[in-house]
């Protein structure tokens, strides 16, 4: 089957009217405020003041590197396990995962490293579960076969990149003044690299229009995408610049990428937290 | 080769008007705030103490320091990035297929949206003083061969790296927030840019994120500071229009 049309079939309504009492359970889940979803991470970072979280009000660049380390974490466990499990096709996918997968696992060591350097204990690495309780099969664990747990590895690599860019772009302003902002920029823009990869891979543009999350990507992804249909850049209106295609809504909000806070980033990654 | 000098200094009576039709767009204005001290707290007057415009009367535009510096730093990339594409655009190479045409008009779109955001955003930064802006540059490919695939896509990956790079090393000049974040909306879309135009290039590979660009022990990209991206810009051979940056690292 070729992964246009499997992808076709891997809409939301399909996976979840399969299994609605699922839908129920990653409903319940999705809705979490951002107090619940604090509360659901349970590896230390919760206990630091909600504020650190806050991207407007902290400037705390300690707390922003715990964040990107949690977001390290997740995504370095999240490709090493779809490598390991052998769900990928060989050829690209592989050949994307394996690279993906590599820059991750450097980050991860980087940010420990930088961390460790500058005399704090770095977060210790959270449990996670990719399934999101029976949700997804990502790793062809329950036998759903290796196509569709490969479309799913594909859905949530998108969302984890695109959150991944959002979320230290979100916490730049925080590392503002620290030396730690050009590395953490170094970061995010191949973030962002892998993120178009990943949406390409997947059949989509590399780029972000409006606020949609893309064909095939589940409603549940949506919180990644809300507010990139942003057009007003430093009080500017950016589709009033001119006129014709680029001032369009589309290529406006392709144009540039919007951050989430921080507590944003912690309610998306914490669906993968259990302890 | 020759180049163009473009004189900046213009008669104080067409200043004073220009500058007023500007502080008519007073939406703007939040761009700016903080900027114009941040340029050059201790001088009473801006007007001939500041860098940027033309600080040494030599008629070539200097792009300035600190945040407006910068500002005008990526204005001169956009300005490039969005002329390049625009000519790629109006004669696309022969046998182009669709995801091709698609993925080039986008960039196109971006980077002219980019560009404009820049020259409107810096203009409102200096209160309409449009001598501190860097002018609209002239740009000429020499040989570059705009029907061939290779040389347009291997020069739109030349761009969209350098533009990377360029945000990366310049982030920590900024010194106003906004600033900052605004960079940060606009680096990343040029990852996913080159991403994609490297993809193109060699669609089977890892080199959306080769090892060419990111280094491999730390998996971070490539950041360079203004002076060494301005000289393998100029290096390129297309912009034509002097300018210099005489505040910037």
């Amino acid at each position: 089957m070729s992964i246009i049309k499997f992808l076709n079939d891997f809409t939301t309504e399909n996976l979840l009217e399969a299994k609605s009492s699922r839908r129920q359970i990653f409903g319940t889940l999705g809705s979490l405020g951002k107090k619940a979803a604090l509360a659901a991470v349970p590896f230390g970072l919760a206990t630091m003041p909600s504020r650190t979280y806050a991207q407007d009000s902290s400037g705390d660049p300690v707390a922003a590197l715990q964040l990107a380390l949690t977001l390290e974490y997740l995504e370095d466990e999240f490709y090493a396990t779809v490598i390991d499990c052998n769900v990928l096709p060989t050829g690209r996918p592989e050949t994307v995962y394996r690279q993906i997968a590599q820059h991750e696992r450097a980050h991860v060591e980087f940010l420990i490293a930088g961390l460790t350097a500058a005399g704090v204990e770095p977060v210790a690495k959270p449990t996670f579960d990719f399934t999101v309780g029976g949700m997804f099969d990502p790793f062809n664990q329950t036998g759903i076969g290796k196509d569709v747990a490969y479309a799913q590895a594909l859905a949530l690599a998108q969302a984890f990149e695109d959150t991944g860019v959002r979320a230290y772009k979100g916490q730049a302003v925080n590392l503002q003044g620290s030396p730690f902002l050009t590395a953490a920029l170094q970061i995010h823009s191949v973030e962002a690299r892998h993120a178009s990869e990943i949406r390409r891979l997947r059949g989509l543009k590399g780029w972000i229009t409006n606020n949609e999350r893309g064909e095939g990507m589940p409603e549940a992804t949506q919180a990644v995408y809300n507010g990139e249909e942003n057009v007003s850049q430093g009080g500017l209106d950016v589709t009033s610049l001119g006129s014709g295609s680029p001032f369009s809504m589309e290529a406006s909000t392709e144009a540039y990428d919007e951050p989430i806070s921080g507590a944003d980033a912690v309610a998306i990654a914490s669906l993968f937290i259990v302890a | 080769m020759k180049k163009n000098v473009v004189k900046v200094l213009q008669p104080k009576e067409i200043r004073s008007n220009q500058r007023r039709q500007f502080i008519k767009m007073g939406g703007l204005a939040i761009v700016g705030s903080g900027l114009i001290l941040a340029c050059d707290p201790d001088s009473g007057t801006m007007r001939g103490e500041a860098p940027g415009e033309d600080p040494d009367g030599d008629g070539i535009f200097d792009l300035g320091e600190g945040d407006l510096g910068v500002l005008n730093y990526a204005y001169a990339l956009e300005q490039l990035e969005a002329d390049f594409y625009t000519k790629v655009v109006n004669s696309f190479y022969s046998g182009i297929s669709d995801v091709e045409r698609t993925v080039l008009t986008d960039l196109y779109n971006h980077e002219v949206n980019h560009r404009e955001f820049f020259k409107a955003a810096i203009t409102a930064a200096v209160s309409g003083d449009t001598d501190l802006v860097l002018p609209t540059l002239e740009f000429d490919y020499g040989d570059l061969d705009f029907g061939s695939r290779d040389m347009i896509l291997n020069t739109a990956k030349a761009l969209e790296d350098t533009g990377v790079v360029a945000y990366n090393g310049a982030g920590y000049l900024l010194t106003n927030p906004t600033y900052l974040l605004l960079a940060g909306k606009i680096v990343s879309v040029e990852a996913r840019h080159a991403s994609a135009i490297r993809s193109l290039l060699n669609p089977n590979s890892a080199d959306f994120a080769g090892d060419d660009v990111v280094t491999v022990d730390n998996g971070l990209d490539g950041a360079l500071a203004p002076s060494e991206v301005l000289a393998a810009v100029t290096a390129l051979g297309y912009i034509k229009t002097q300018f210099t940056a005489k505040f910037l690292p």
